[in-house]
């Protein structure tokens, strides 16, 4: 199905995440890499002193929507796919490949290329390519 | 106080993935989606997040230490293995096959869509697998 394209909501939604990340730099001089945030606190945990701060992160990312709902009225708009055994390989995929690849959208795609990171932008590259390559073959060809 | 700002910084993200609309699959997948129902929004989301954080990482880390904690705990390595490459490459084939990724699908998660409940699943049985087998590779060397 189409989406919109909004431009000004996206660059503004996009500078929220940059602020958020920037924050957390300047608080806990840490990269706001949601991948890195929720794998510390699986297991095998070792004595990460972040945890903690971990979790309040993940809180707050976790009322997000429940305050946007309380301030909208309505919930976001959102087309989740009901292809559940699609979408279990995609979170196994995601998942695996984010801590096999020592982050994601948000820890490589802007931190990482942020602080000019050559891996970041090596690992960005890659994502977005196999990501391409994925909608491409599910949607054009295998019509998903 | 510190407890506060760590929440605050959770809450914005989750805010900007919304407000953008990256909590929504369907749009992340039309940006994927070249040949078809293209919409470029999450370059724009990514260039607005870049356009913040390139600045104000480079001036907030200026300083000495950051304010709650005794050092900046910054990834070092600069060097291309084929961990880095492997992993983005499966990363980025769940992204285009669920339109979702970490922050988004956590986000997303209290909507309790049924496939985002399932991808979430997954993704954190994937996460510990992952960690799991790094692990046990680490430890053989």
């Amino acid at each position: 199905m189409e989406t919109e394209f909004t431009p000004l909501l996206s660059l503004l939604g996009g500078g929220l995440i940059g602020a958020s990340a920037v924050l957390l730099m300047a608080t806990h001089g840490r990269i706001a890499g949601i991948s890195g945030i929720l794998s510390r606190m699986l297991p095998p945990t070792g004595k990460d002193q972040s945890l903690p701060q971990g979790l309040i992160f993940l809180i707050g990312l976790l009322l997000a929507a429940p305050i946007w709902i309380v301030i909208n009225g309505q919930a976001p708009l959102q087309s989740v796919s009901n292809n559940l055994p699609l979408l279990a390989l995609a979170g196994a995929l995601v998942g695996f490949g984010s801590v096999w690849g020592n982050g994601c959208t948000s820890g490589h795609g802007v931190c990482g290329i942020s602080r000019l990171s050559g891996r970041s932008i090596v690992a960005t590259l890659t994502f977005m390519s196999t990501g391409f390559i994925a909608v491409l073959l599910l949607r054009h060809v295998f019509g998903g | 106080m510190k407890n506060l700002v760590t929440l605050l910084s959770g809450l914005m993200f989750g805010f900007g993935l919304l407000l953008s609309g990256m909590a929504n699959p369907a749009k992340v997948q039309n940006f994927l989606d070249l040949f078809g129902t293209w919409d470029p929004s999450l370059a724009f989301v990514m260039g607005g997040a870049i356009a913040v954080t390139m600045p104000g990482f480079w001036l907030v880390t200026r300083r000495s230490k950051p304010f709650f904690n005794d050092v900046f705990h910054l990834p070092t390595r600069t060097d291309f293995d084929a961990r880095l490459i492997t992993g983005a490459a499966i990363f980025g084939v769940g992204w285009g096959l669920g339109g979702f990724c970490p922050g988004p699908a956590m986000t997303a998660l209290p909507l309790a869509a049924e496939g985002t409940l399932i991808f979430v699943a997954t993704m954190l049985t994937g996460m510990a697998a992952s960690k799991y087998v790094l692990q046990r590779r680490d430890n053989h060397v």
